[in-house]
C-alpha cells in the first residue's frame, strides 16, 4: 500500500506532463515539425542526468562502464540535438537573406528574427 | 553544504529546467520565435545538469565518478557537436534516428544499472522493478530499432521491406520471453518467487536481448516511404524510456521531459500516419512502402496518354502566369535540387509572378523535412504553405509546377478502391495548367499510375529535378 502511495506523485506528474505536451505541441505548425522533433530529441537527452546519478553510485567495473556509456550517449544527444536544431532554425527567414554578393555583411543574421 | 540542505534547491532547479522545456516547445509555435525557444530549452537543460552536479558534490561523489562524468561528457558532447555542425540537411532523418538510438540506449542503461545496484542491495521494490523492466524494454527496442531505421535512411540497409520466413513467429517468441521475464522479476520482487540475484541478472539479460532483437525485427519489414512514421514513433518510445528511467531513479525532470517527448512523438506519429492514410498498426506490420528504387522500372502500362512538354513552352507558361504554386517532393531532395528550385522561384518573383510552395506533410523522410530543405535554400518561410492552407488556392493558380512529388498529387485518392484512396492530397489538378518535372515514367511508392499525368491540362517535362529546374530557369531568363 505504502509503495503504491509513493508512486502516486510521479504518476500524476507524468500524466499532467503528457497532457501539457499534447497541448503545447499540437500548436506547432507543420513547417517546424523537423526542428520540433530534433528539439524534442535534445530534451530526452535529459537521461544524461540519470547517467550522472548512476555514475555516482557505481561501485563495480561493470557499473562504471555502463554509466560511462550512458553519459557518452546522453551528452551526444543533448549537445548534438540542441546545436543541430539551432542550425536548422537559423535558416528559417521571413525575408530572403541578401544575395551571395553580400558575403561581407553579417546583416543576414539580423534579419533572421523576423 | 549537506545533501539535505542542497536537495530542495536542486529540486527547484530541476523544476526550472522542466519549465524551460515546456516554454521552449511553446515558442516553437512560430518560426520567428522558435530559435529563442530552442535556446531557452538548452538553458533549462544546462540548469538541470549543473544542479545535478551540485547535488553530486554534496553527496560526495568519488573522484572516479567525476572522471567518468567529465570524460564521458566531453567525448559524447564533442561527437554530438561535430556531427551536428557537419551533417547535411538531407541527412537530418538519419541524425534524429541516431539521437533516438543513443537517448533510448542511455535510458535503458540507467535502468539496467539501477537494477544491478538494487540486486546487490537486496532486491528492488515491485514498482521499481516494473519501471526498470519497462525502461529496459522500451529503451532497448528504441536503440536497435533506431539504428536499423538510420541504416535504412542512409542506404546502408535496403529501404525495401525486408521480410524473412518465420519473422512473425520470432516476434511472438521475443514478446513472450520479455513478458515471462518481466513476470518472473516482478514476482521475485513481491517475494512470491525466490530468485537468486545471479538468476535475476540473467533474466534481465534475456529481456534485454529479446528487446534488442525485437527492435530489429520491428523496423526491418517497414519500407522506406513509411520512415516519417517510424522515426516519429521511435521518438515517442525514446521519450517514454526516459520517463521510465525517471521513475526508476525518482527524478521529476526526467519524468516531465520524457513525457513531453513522448507526447510530441505521439502527435507526430498520428499526423504522419493520417497524412499517409494508413493506421500505425498497418505500417508496423509492414510490406508496403517500397523505398527509393521500388518505382524504377515499374513504368509499363500507363493508362491514358501523356502529353510531353518542352522546357521552353513550360517556361513561357510560368513566366507569364500571375500565380504559380510549386509542389516539391522527395525527388527534389534526392536530386539536391532545392537551390535550383529557389533560383527559379526568385526569378519568377522578380518578373512579378506570385510564387508559393505547397508542402505535403509527408514530403521528405521525416515530418517537416521539406520545409527545412527549402529554408536552407533560402526560401522565406512565409512562402511555405501547409496542405490545408494551400489547397483552396489551387483553384486560382495559373500554373502548378510539380517537382519530384507523385502519390501526394494523385487525384485517384479521392476515389475508393485503390492503394492511395482516402489519402489527403494536394489539389494540384484544380489548377488551370500543370507542369510536372519527373525523371521517368515510373510510379510512386504506392505503385499505381498517377492520374494527374494523363490529365489534358498536364505537361510532362522528363528530366532529373535539378536539370529540369535549370532548363526552366535558363528558358525563363532567355524570354
Amino acid at each position: 500500500m505504502t509503495e503504491l502511495t509513493s508512486l502516486l506523485y510521479p504518476i500524476t506528474v507524468f500524466v499532467l506532463a503528457v497532457l501539457v505536451g499534447f497541448e503545447v505541441i499540437s500548436k506547432v505548425p507543420a513547417t517546424l515539425h523537423t526542428p520540433l522533433m530534433s528539439g524534442a530529441n535534445s530534451i530526452h537527452g535529459i537521461v544524461l542526468v540519470g547517467g550522472m546519478f548512476i555514475a555516482a553510485t557505481a561501485d563495480s567495473p561493470l557499473l562504471y562502464l555502463l554509466s560511462f556509456v550512458a553519459i557518452v550517449f546522453g551528452a551526444a544527444n543533448v549537445v548534438g540535438g540542441y546545436v543541430v536544431t539551432d542550425r536548422m532554425l537559423q535558416m528559417f527567414r521571413k525575408k530572403p537573406a541578401p544575395a551571395k554578393v553580400g558575403a561581407d555583411g553579417g546583416s543576414s543574421t539580423g534579419q533572421a528574427q523576423g | 553544504m549537506t545533501y539535505e540542505n542542497v536537495y530542495p534547491f536542486v529540486w527547484l532547479a530541476w523544476l526550472v529546467g522542466a519549465a524551460c522545456f515546456i516554454l521552449g516547445l511553446h515558442f516553437m509555435n512560430s518560426p520567428a520565435s522558435a530559435r529563442n525557444g530552442n535556446r531557452l530549452s538548452a538553458a533549462g537543460m544546462a540548469v538541470a545538469v549543473l544542479a545535478t552536479g551540485v547535488l553530486l558534490v554534496a553527496q560526495g561523489a568519488s573522484a572516479l565518478a567525476w572522471a567518468i562524468i567529465v570524460v564521458g561528457f566531453l567525448i559524447g558532447g564533442a561527437a554530438g557537436l561535430v556531427t551536428a555542425r557537419t551533417v547535411p540537411m538531407t541527412a537530418m532523418p538519419q541524425l534524429v534516428s541516431i539521437f533516438n538510438a543513443v537517448g533510448g540506449g542511455a535510458a535503458a542503461l540507467v535502468a539496467i544499472d539501477d537494477f544491478i545496484t538494487h540486486g546487490e542491495a537486496g532486491g528492488a521494490s515491485v514498482s521499481t522493478t516494473l519501471f526498470v523492466v519497462l525502461g529496459v524494454v522500451i529503451g532497448s527496442v528504441t536503440f536497435s530499432g533506431s539504428l536499423i531505421a538510420s541504416g535504412k535512411l542512409q542506404g546502408v540497409i535496403s529501404g525495401k521491406p525486408i521480410l524473412f520466413p518465420g519473422s512473425r513467429i520470432l516476434t511472438v517468441v521475443l514478446g513472450l520471453v520479455a513478458l515471462l521475464g518481466t513476470l518472473g522479476l516482478v514476482f521475485s520482487a513481491t517475494g512470491t518467487v525466490k530468485l537468486d540475484p545471479m538468476v535475476a541478472d540473467l533474466v534481465l539479460l534475456a529481456i534485454i536481448g529479446s528487446a534488442l532483437v525485437f527492435g530489429v525485427t520491428m523496423v526491418l519489414p517497414i519500407g522506406g516511404a513509411d520512415m516519417p512514421v517510424v522515426i516519429s514513433l521511435l521518438n515517442a518510445f525514446t521519450g517514454t524510456a526516459a520517463a521510465m528511467a525517471g521513475f526508476v531513479i525518482d527524478n521529476p525532470v526526467l519524468i516531465i521531459a520524457g513525457a513531453l517527448v513522448g507526447a510530441s512523438g505521439g502527435i507526430l506519429t498520428k499526423l504522419m500516419a493520417d497524412a499517409m492514410n494508413r493506421s500505425i498498426l498497418n505500417i508496423m506490420v509492414g510490406g508496403f512502402g517500397g523505398g527509393d528504387h521500388a518505382a524504377a522500372g515499374a513504368g509499363g502500362g500507363e493508362g491514358g496518354t501523356v502529353r510531353q512538354i518542352g522546357a521552353d513552352d513550360a517556361a513561357i507558361q510560368l513566366a507569364y502566369a500571375e500565380r504559380v504554386i510549386i509542389v516539391p517532393g522527395y525527388g527534389l531532395a534526392v536530386a539536391q535540387a532545392q537551390h535550383a528550385c529557389r533560383e527559379l522561384g526568385e526569378l519568377l518573383e522578380e518578373r512579378g509572378v506570385d510564387v508559393k510552395y505547397a508542402i505535403h506533410p509527408v514530403a521528405g523522410r521525416m515530418p517537416g523535412h521539406m520545409n527545412v530543405l527549402l529554408a536552407e535554400a533560402n526560401v522565406p518561410y512565409p512562402l511555405l504553405k501547409e496542405m490545408d492552407e494551400i489547397n483552396p488556392e489551387f483553384d486560382r493558380a495559373d500554373v502548378v509546377l510539380v517537382v519530384g512529388a507523385n502519390d501526394v498529387t494523385n487525384p485517384a485518392a479521392r476515389r475508393p478502391g485503390n492503394p492511395v484512396s482516402g489519402m489527403p492530397i494536394l489539389d494540384v489538378d484544380h489548377a488551370r495548367s500543370i507542369v510536372v518535372i519527373k525523371r521517368g515514367a515510373g510510379r510512386g511508392y504506392a505503385g499505381i499510375d498517377n492520374e494527374l499525368y494523363t490529365n489534358p491540362k498536364t505537361g510532362m517535362l522528363y528530366a532529373d529535378a535539378k536539370d529540369g529546374l535549370a532548363q526552366l530557369t535558363a528558358a525563363v531568363k532567355a524570354l
